[in-house]
């Protein structure tokens, strides 16, 4: 909200200067987010008239003006369009120094003499406008210093209110609380009864009298069409945000910024009939102030003439009953809505209105009839007209209404940390204008009916320590004792795979949640991809169900700046839309949450070296990546990989599933040559991705012995099928030979000349220990024959000469 | 004799001008091996007279040991040219650069988490997680929001079409942490939080660091306590730390923290870094505390904030880019 300071120091005559004032906003919780000064102080500059114009003798566009600035006459040479005789306009006097530096001197304006300089609001600095004169009202007291008469100069102070502090949102609400703020009191200016002179009455009756519980209506006729609106109600409007849109609207926001009662004012005689508040019918339209045609159903409140929408209660006027020029006679509206009618209605329409910020929030339900009162005596104090008397409808029993609280003095230090004398405690939340009796262990505290955040203990301790400042709590750790730790050892810290990706020379990546729908379907990972009721845009629609689509995007990216050799892995979480089964009371199944690891490399294997050839990264390396974070499960044995049921995405003979205790947990390969070019991506892509449960799930440690007979090591080279795994070869000798294969390493993969089609021979080194003795060698040869035996009958395999 | 010295001189001169071990040993079989000059001479001793052969021992002894020690002067000479000289072949550019001394860099943002949950670690703060896709009880309803609330309108949420949301903040992990164990709770809620919001200062995806205690006795001074010690430790010095009132739902009274911050150019300005307070006592009976037995303050802070402050990082999109010229500055 934006307030003028000048206006706010009219209310609480504060004898602190401007940033002290600032700082006490800020450290009331009300942030001063915007600082602006406004105008200068215009020393020598005065309200002056114009009283004769005379053409120039030597010049076209030239007058000389005959100009009252209280204490005499002075001739002025003028070249304003707008200058003539009976206008008041601001004067520069012979001194005066203006913003931006230009001194004001007495001088020959082509032969004639000039003792002052008449100005725009533009050479003043008060706004852009540079067409001629600022015209300044008839009654702006001649000889009058200007910048007292416009209140300069001033300062726009813009509040950043919290959502909890409605009754800020008015220049007496603020000051009520800045006059606490500051240890003073604040007594709202009085606002008289205005006795009806007319009898002219608009009936009332609400049909919604829980959204509208006091409606409060006054007609007031014969005002003068033509009156305009007070050059003080404009700078005070302008000042504080708000546009002025003509009398007397303006009058009507004028009042809604004092009070903060939001008003509206209808022209009554463009109303048909008595007037009422129900929700709107499905299917009916208004035409609101700002000429749009809004599509209401039971969700809004109306106001209605004789049944038919008028208004949108609590948001914006219609625009068929509007005020415009020819208005005589005005039907002024301020009435009470309930938070609960009026919230989110605006936003439905994608509209806000001050209305309905403050409605939304709550209004003092004391207010209407005041507002009346007020917004009648600055109508006829500026347009004349008879006013007539206020109708009120009530439902007392949903007006809202402030209950006691009950404040219990060891509350206090409970919560704060510190003790507060009585009497500060007491005098804190008198000044806010609250009711505090005595209670046996406490205080009895009323509210004032504005302050809708007052509902508990706590909201008044808050209240008490941020009047008595937050800077008094002082700063100390925690007395408690702090949970006993548990540190699960058989979890593996997330961050200590992120290392070791570092360590293999990854660099972490952080990629948006959300992605493009297309791009998933691209991938063909869009089955159960959970899309965004309201995506911010389409290339965020839906959730990712994969880490790796936007990693590769990010891979993408990089290549475009010139990277070629680029390895990126995230930590994060990915989306799938539940399955069917939901759980009862539940309508869909809750989504599926995993957070996961994947890891994206293209380019070289290794950074580019002095001492060895390059040579582009294959599956192995990633393979070694990713088994590099099993090992630190150290339960490699439950790790495995086969080629059942890959996606579609991979490279069908360079990609693998990942398992873990037989279970598939991720996947590993070269993404498919369609996708890369679907992807426009022109270099082979390596990938993995796997589940975190699974890559740090690890068993504890348990020590055995250490062997106590030496070992003994038999290669062999065996020549089978191509199509033989590596893996089934590895199972095959260890159920063959049992506990005495203590460990079998494979050296060597050949394919290629002096070998069958079709063929390969593998190099296999076995490693052969026995706990209980010494092996022999004819132990050693037995194991051998027998582990050849049978590979030969498993998969056909032939020993090597 | 004279003859006997002649040659031996002509010896000396032969193995000191010797150039390698192969001619060094060449001269010393050719002098003191089996059929050596010195060993026949030795040998011929025996055939001179008694009166002779005492004297003439004494001068081819002589001689012998002469020469023998100038052979192994002389092979200790040679030996120590040939290491130089292999040392000298051997040597390397140790300027080269190593092999595999590449490493990859943690990503800013992981690196300022990491950080905090190991400062509040050391302050008996367990990590908690929650879902990203969550329910609007969590959310909202539970943190003290109600329906329609303007609260709920300063969130700018994601909605999907069953009307779960992404979470707007951190904080409903609070509620899922209090709902499943008992006071005393020390948490930290470390994650992504999403907002409809995107622009040069808005991210429509962040991270937040969710804290919150709960005992009998925590209260707005220990709140602070624990704030200043944080970022104390955080920005590894100390400097102006204010607590200034502000709203949020689910905390009274509630706080944001400010803190008076250096700019590079001199001079100084306050920069909020975090908001706080008082768990609300609805919050707490929400999650099944009683308010009146137990008070607890919680905190949020913006990772993202925290890291720029602290990187100096001028650009918010950077942290998403994942423009490896801008993650390798992060090893």
């Amino acid at each position: 909200m934006k307030v003028s300071e000048n206006w706010l120091r009219e209310l609480v005559p504060l004898s602190a200067d401007h940033p002290a004032l600032v700082e006490r906003l800020n450290m009331i919780g009300h942030e001063v987010e915007d600082d602006a000064p406004v105008g200068e102080s215009l020393e020598g500059v005065a309200v002056a008239r114009i009283v004769e114009c005379a053409k120039h003798p030597q010049a076209d566009r030239l007058q000389v003006c005959r100009v009252d600035a209280g204490g005499g006459i002075l001739q002025v040479v003028c070249g304003a369009p707008n200058a003539r005789a009976g206008l008041l306009a601001p004067l520069a006097k012979v001194g005066a120094t203006l913003p931006g530096g230009i001194v004001i001197k007495a001088a020959q304006l082509r032969g004639v003499e000039s003792h002052g300089m008449l100005c725009s609001a533009k050479e003043l600095g008060l706004d852009a406008d540079a067409s001629g004169l600022l015209e300044l009202p008839d009654d702006a007291p001649v000889g009058a210093p200007l910048a007292d008469y416009l209140c300069l100069p001033d300062h726009v102070l813009d509040l950043g209110l919290t959502p909890n502090r409605a009754d800020c949102l008015s220049m007496n609400g603020l000051a009520a609380d800045v006059a606490a703020a500051f240890g003073m009191r604040f007594d709202p200016p009085v606002v008289g009864v205005i006795p009806p002179s007319s009898a002219r009455r608009i009936e009332i009756g609400v049909e919604a009298v829980a959204d509208c519980p006091r409606y409060c209506g006054r007609c007031i006729e014969g005002i003068d069409p033509s009156a305009r609106t007070p050059r003080w109600m404009r700078e005070r409007l302008q000042r504080s945000g708000v546009r002025p849109v003509g009398f007397p609207v303006d009058v009507t926001q004028y009042v809604m910024l004092e009070l903060g009662q939001p008003m509206h004012a209808f022209d009554a005689a463009k109303l048909q009939g008595p007037i009422g508040a129900r929700r709107a019918r499905a299917g009916e339209t208004l035409k609101l102030l700002d000429e749009r045609e809004a599509a209401l159903d039971p969700d809004f409140l109306v106001i209605t003439d004789a049944d038919r929408p008028v208004a949108l209660g609590g948001v914006m006027g219609g625009f068929d009953t509007r005020v415009s020029e020819g208005t005589h006679d005005v039907f002024l509206e301020a009435a009470h809505f309930a938070p609960a009618a009026i919230a989110g209605r605006a936003r439905k329409l994608a509209m806000q209105t001050d209305a309905a910020h403050r409605f939304e929030r709550g209004v003092d339900p004391a207010l209407p009839r005041i507002a009346l009162e007020r917004a009648a005596a600055l109508i006829l104090e500026t347009a004349g007209g008879r006013a007539g008397p206020i109708l009120e409808t009530a439902s007392p029993q949903y007006l809202p209404e402030r209950s006691q609280v009950l404040l219990r003095r060891a509350r206090i230090p409970r919560v704060l940390g510190i003790t507060i004398a009585d009497g500060e405690v007491a005098r804190i939340l008198e000044s806010l204008d609250m009711r505090v009796e005595p209670a046996q262990d406490g205080w009895r505290v009323t509210p004032p009916s504005r302050r809708f955040d007052i509902e508990r203990e706590e909201d008044l301790i808050e209240e008490v320590a941020r009047i008595h400042g937050y800077a008094e709590i002082p700063a100390r750790l925690p007395a408690g004792e702090p949970p006993a730790p548990v540190d699960d050892e058989t979890r593996l810290p997330q961050g200590a795979l992120r290392a070791q990706m570092v360590a293999r020379d990854y660099r972490e990546a952080v990629c948006y949640a959300f992605v493009d729908a297309g791009l998933l379907k691209t991938w063909n990972l869009d089955e159960r991809a959970i899309p965004l009721a309201n995506p911010l845009s389409a290339d965020l629609g839906v959730m990712r169900t994969s880490l790796l689509p936007g990693l590769v995007e990010a891979l993408r990216a990089n290549r475009n700046r010139q990277q070629a050799r680029v390895r990126l892995f995230e930590t994060g979480t990915v989306f799938l839309r539940g399955h069917g089964n939901a759980p009862q009371r539940q309508p869909v199944a809750a989504p599926v949450e995993r957070t996961m690891l994947a890891a994206v490399s293209c380019g070289a294997a290794r950074s580019e070296q002095w001492g060895e050839r390059s040579r582009a990264v294959d599956f192995f390396d990633l393979k070694g990546d990713l088994e590099s974070l099993l090992a630190m499960t150290g339960e490699a044995p439950a790790w495995s990989f086969d080629r059942e049921s890959l996606p579609s995405w991979l490279h069908p003979g360079r990609a693998a599933r990942v398992l873990r205790e037989g279970r598939p947990v991720g996947v590993l390969g070269s993404l498919h040559p369609q996708l890369l070019r679907m992807l426009d991506l022109d270099q082979d892509v390596y990938v993995f991705e796997a589940g975190i449960d699974a890559l740090t799930r690890r068993g504890l440690p348990s020590a055995h012995g250490l062997p106590r007979f030496p070992s003994v090591r038999r290669d062999i080279a065996v020549e089978l099928p191509h199509t033989v795994a590596w893996s089934d070869v590895g199972s095959l000798l260890r159920g063959t030979l049992g506990a005495i294969l203590v460990q079998v390493l494979i050296f060597d993969v050949y394919t290629g000349q002096n070998l069958k089609e079709g063929e390969k021979s593998l190099a296999i080194g076995l490693i052969l220990q026995d706990d209980s003795r010494t092996l022999t060698v004819e132990d050693a040869d037995h194991g051998v024959a027998a582990a050849v035996a049978a590979l030969e009958t498993a998969f056909g395999a032939r020993l090597r000469s | 004799m004279e003859a006997l010295n002649a040659r031996i001189d002509e010896a000396l001169a032969a193995i000191h001008s010797a150039q390698s071990l192969d001619a060094l040993e060449a001269l010393r079989v050719a002098l003191l091996g089996k059929s050596g000059a010195i060993t026949a001479e030795l040998k011929a001793l025996g055939a001179l007279p008694a009166e002779q052969r005492k004297a003439r021992g004494a001068e081819v002894n002589a001689a012998r040991d002469a020469l023998t020690a100038a052979i192994a002067a002389r092979r200790a000479q040679l030996d120590q040219a040939a290491l130089h000289h292999r040392l000298a072949s051997e040597s390397l550019d140790v300027t080269l650069p190593g092999r595999d001394a590449q490493r990859g860099s943690i990503h800013p943002l992981t690196r300022t988490l990491e950080r905090i949950e190991s400062i509040f670690a050391s302050l008996g703060y367990e990590v908690a997680e929650g879902p990203e896709i969550e329910d609007d009880w969590h959310n909202f309803e539970a943190l003290n929001f109600p329906a329609h609330h303007p609260a709920r309108a300063m969130h700018d949420t994601f909605y999907f079409d069953d009307g779960r949301l992404l979470r707007t903040h951190t904080s409903p992990v609070q509620v899922r942490a209090m709902k499943g164990r008992q006071p005393p709770i020390r948490i930290i809620a470390p994650g992504k939080v999403y907002r409809s919001d995107s622009d040069q200062t808005h991210s429509p995806m962040f991270h937040q660091v969710e804290g919150l205690l709960v005992d009998e006795s925590a209260t707005m001074a220990d709140l602070k306590g624990t704030l200043a010690t944080f970022l104390r430790a955080f920005f590894g010095r100390d400097f102006e730390m204010m607590f200034k009132p502000t709203f949020f739902p689910f905390v009274e009274p509630g706080a944001d923290v400010i803190i008076r911050w250096d700019l590079p150019g001199g001079g100084s300005r306050w920069l909020e870094v975090l908001g706080c307070g008082m768990v609300h006592p609805n919050v707490l009976s929400n999650c099944g505390i009683d308010p009146e037995r137990c008070t607890g303050f919680a905190f949020g802070m913006g990772v993202e904030r925290l890291a720029m402050l602290r990187y100096g990082i001028a650009d918010l999109r950077a942290f998403f880019e994942n423009d490896i010229r801008f993650l390798k500055q992060f090893a």
